[in-house]
């Protein structure tokens, strides 16, 4: 796969699915301890979506970042937009900003966001990058 | 490796005016916690206010600089 092909699989990843998170590791198994509490706000929202581990090939991330203009992983992407990385989307969680953002209901009492309880488990995005 | 002291001196040169905290998180020198306050970031979303700490630093952030947290506001509030 050329890199043409990556950056096309990746901006076809981010139209398609609603909420797209690219990470580090997969939510069940996160790499990076920013990857981790970036899933565990989705996760604590009980929201859908798809992720994509970065990690398999360093093109990924090097496609994902000339497009998106974000330096760093992780990347949450929704409804086609760049969300931000785990800082803006942890802000965004504790001040409710992120449910409205994915229009779903605030959980009463804010949980600490957990990397490995999922409401319902997130889409298994195809690598199809090997 | 960059030290907490001359990202918070980049980060100032190229916001002026902005009153900047840097932390070194575990002590390696590679990742770091940024806490900028400018009227810069007045007008701005957050991304777009993140987006301009990162582009100080370039192609280093996610390379010797591994990770950079930050937290932007403007001196009147929130942001």
């Amino acid at each position: 796969m050329n890199n043409t092909e990556i950056r096309d699989f990746i901006d076809n990843a981010i139209r398609e699915n609603r909420v797209m998170l690219f990470m580090k590791g997969t939510p069940h198994q996160p790499a990076c301890g920013f990857s981790a509490r970036t899933a565990g706000c989705l996760n604590s929202l009980g929201v859908q979506y798809a992720a994509l581990d970065i990690l398999p090939d360093p093109r990924i991330r090097e496609e994902l970042s000339g497009l998106s203009g974000w330096p760093t992983i992780p990347q949450l992407f929704v409804e086609g937009e760049l969300i931000g990385g785990c800082d803006i989307v942890t802000e965004m969680y504790e001040t409710g900003e992120l449910a409205e953002r994915l229009g779903v209901e605030q959980p009463e009492d804010t949980p600490e966001p957990q990397a490995t309880e999922s409401a319902k488990r997130p889409i298994g995005l195809e690598n199809r990058l090997d | 490796m960059p030290s907490p002291n001359e990202l918070r001196e980049r980060i100032q040169a190229a916001l002026p005016g902005a009153e900047v905290a840097v932390e070194d998180l575990t002590g390696g020198g590679d990742h770091f916690r940024a806490e900028i306050v400018s009227d810069r970031f007045a007008g701005l979303t957050r991304i777009e206010q993140h987006k301009l700490v990162y582009g100080v630093f370039g192609d280093e952030v996610g390379g010797s600089i591994h990770a950079l947290s930050i937290k932007t506001s403007t001196p009147g509030g929130s942001g």
